[in-house]
């Protein structure tokens, strides 16, 4: 790892300034679980790092019922794991963040990073001269591609990393970024950046800009949520497929719900057509398989993740069938 | 260690230290050409660009230094302040070797800038026990045979530690996720939660 200065800004104006004059050699540096790796790797060897966590007030969770739940960027995953609203009302958040990782990196790891994380594609990650670094090449294409996308790649096949983006976009998530003197508040599904769009980056971020906090409204009563993670060891991995569900319930009815999945689009992934198809349902013996049946039908895998296609399907009926029956 | 071996003070641990800072010092064997050869790479180093201060607490003592950004909080407690308990294994946050307690909670010291831990208490495997005496959860280890190879375990006795600040009575399954970002290649895990399900037993009883 390349020594680099370490700057301490007191402000996310005086952030912005450091990571706009830097041009492209600054990082922004919270928890550093993902850029340290980054860093030692010498995939980025930045001159100055910016550490947002001297910033002060941007490491609460508030939560006021009937509005909503405000994270502050810098929350750790284990504080967002165990805060107690969110073990009560969100359950879906918190249990993706507890699958997120280890005890120890969920201590230092943030919300914000955790949803500005690079890719884990092994050609990104090693010795190749890849699309996505700069390069004129997706190795993955047609190389070892078990954990690439099924779905929305194009040009670059890689799966966004994060266990909280499918959450939060479940959850009708706003992303606050700061930006010059303005704070912009964006639907989270805004936020990724597929590859046919630009595939050399997975936000919109632009140079300066920072994720300050997260909003999500509150839920309403009779609401179930879960989060299920699918992955070869239970610690440190990133989802081979995850979903996510929010189900509201009255009697025997669906009012409303939603589904998104991690590990199987380059972007956290939600369908608006398997989703019409939880509105105002009757629950019956049927539904966790037609909704199953439903998702991914654009789904073109690659020569070896195949599997993730019935993986998906039959994590959907798992998740409906704990929440419905 | 044997009674024997404590009285003349002398361990391997020291006998590998002493090899390793004669090797680093390019296989110099007299002690007082040693001492001078790293008097002065120690002022080289000190005159090197970059350094920024750094204070933080380890083991209940301030420390004040100058370091080099880049620098891993395992880094300066094993390579500046010599406390080499702890063990960098990895070194990339994945299998919990290097873990010691920021603040009371469980850290890869590996995979955290030092200069995150500014103004903070840091605690190693060192500053565990106290005055000659092992802290329960140590103690637990050496009772149970909580270990084959040993070189795990300042990360899983830390990581214990951490629990026990977390929980005042873990049961299994809260021992096993907290202590999940731990690895040992011995397997010993079932003597591993054995070791600490004892020394919770023994803290309660």
């Amino acid at each position: 790892m390349k020594n680099f200065e370490y700057l301490q800004p007191k402000s996310i104006a005086e952030a912005a300034g450091y990571l706009k004059a830097g041009n492209g050699t600054s990082i922004p540096y919270s928890g550093g679980t993902d850029a340290l790796v980054m860093m030692k790797d010498n995939l980025i060897s930045p001159k100055k790092v910016v550490n947002l966590k001297s910033i002060p007030g941007l490491n609460s969770i508030d939560y006021i019922r009937g509005e909503g739940l405000k994270i502050g960027a810098l929350v750790t995953i284990s504080d967002l794991a165990e805060h107690p609203v969110v073990k009560d009302k969100f359950k879906i958040l918190s249990e993706a963040a507890e699958s997120i990782a280890s005890p120890q990196l969920r201590n230092v790891g943030t919300v914000g990073g955790n949803l500005c994380q690079r890719p884990r594609c092994a050609y990104f990650r090693e010795d190749f001269d890849c699309l996505r670094k700069g390069g004129n090449a997706c190795y993955a294409f047609d190389g070892e591609n078990k954990l690439h996308c099924i779905i929305g790649g194009s040009l670059c096949y890689i799966v966004h990393p994060s266990d909280l983006a499918t959450a939060l976009l479940v959850l009708n998530t706003k992303i606050s970024i700061a930006s010059g003197e303005k704070i912009n508040e964006i639907p989270i599904a805004d936020f990724f950046v597929l590859p046919d769009e630009d595939f050399t980056r997975e936000n919109i971020l632009q140079s300066g800009e920072i994720v300050t906090s997260i909003f999500i409204p509150d839920l309403p009563e009779g609401t179930k949520s879960s989060y299920i993670k699918f992955r070869e060891r239970a610690v440190w991995d990133f989802a081979v497929v995850s979903v996510g569900a929010v189900i509201q319930t009255s009697g025997s009815e669906i009012v409303s719900g939603r589904i998104a999945f991690g590990g199987v689009a380059p972007i956290p992934w939600t369908e608006s057509v398997v989703n019409s198809k939880l509105i105002n349902r009757t629950i019956d013996a049927h539904i966790a398989d037609e909704i199953a049946e439903s998702i991914l039908s654009n789904a073109d895998s690659l020569e070896m993740n195949g599997y993730k296609i019935p993986l998906a399907k039959n994590l959907t009926k798992r998740i409906l069938t704990q929440l419905l029956m | 260690m044997s009674e024997e071996t404590k009285s003349n003070k002398f361990s391997r641990r020291k006998f590998v230290k002493g090899i390793g800072s004669s090797i680093a010092g390019g296989y110099i064997l007299s002690p007082a050409i040693a001492k001078a050869a790293k008097k002065i790479s120690k002022e080289a180093k000190d005159f090197s660009e970059g350094k920024v201060p750094l204070s933080l607490k380890v083991n209940e003592s301030v420390i004040n230094v100058m370091i080099e950004p880049r620098t891993t909080l395992a880094e300066l407690l094993r390579d500046e302040l010599k406390l080499t308990g702890t063990k960098v294994v990895c070194n990339h946050g994945e299998c919990g070797g290097c873990t010691v307690l920021l603040n009371n909670k469980a850290v890869y010291s590996c995979h955290l800038l030092a200069l995150d831990a500014a103004g903070k208490d840091v605690t190693t495997i060192e500053g565990l026990s106290s005055n000659g005496k092992l802290h329960k959860i140590q103690q637990a280890f050496v009772d149970e045979d909580g270990l084959q190879c040993g070189f795990c375990t300042p990360g899983q006795v830390m990581a214990a530690a951490a629990l026990l600040y977390k929980y005042s009575k873990p049961d299994k399954q809260q021992i096993m996720k907290e202590m999940s970002g731990n690895l040992c290649r011995c397997a010993a895990y079932p003597n591993i939660i054995k070791s600490v399900l004892s020394a919770v037993e023994k803290s309660n009883g």
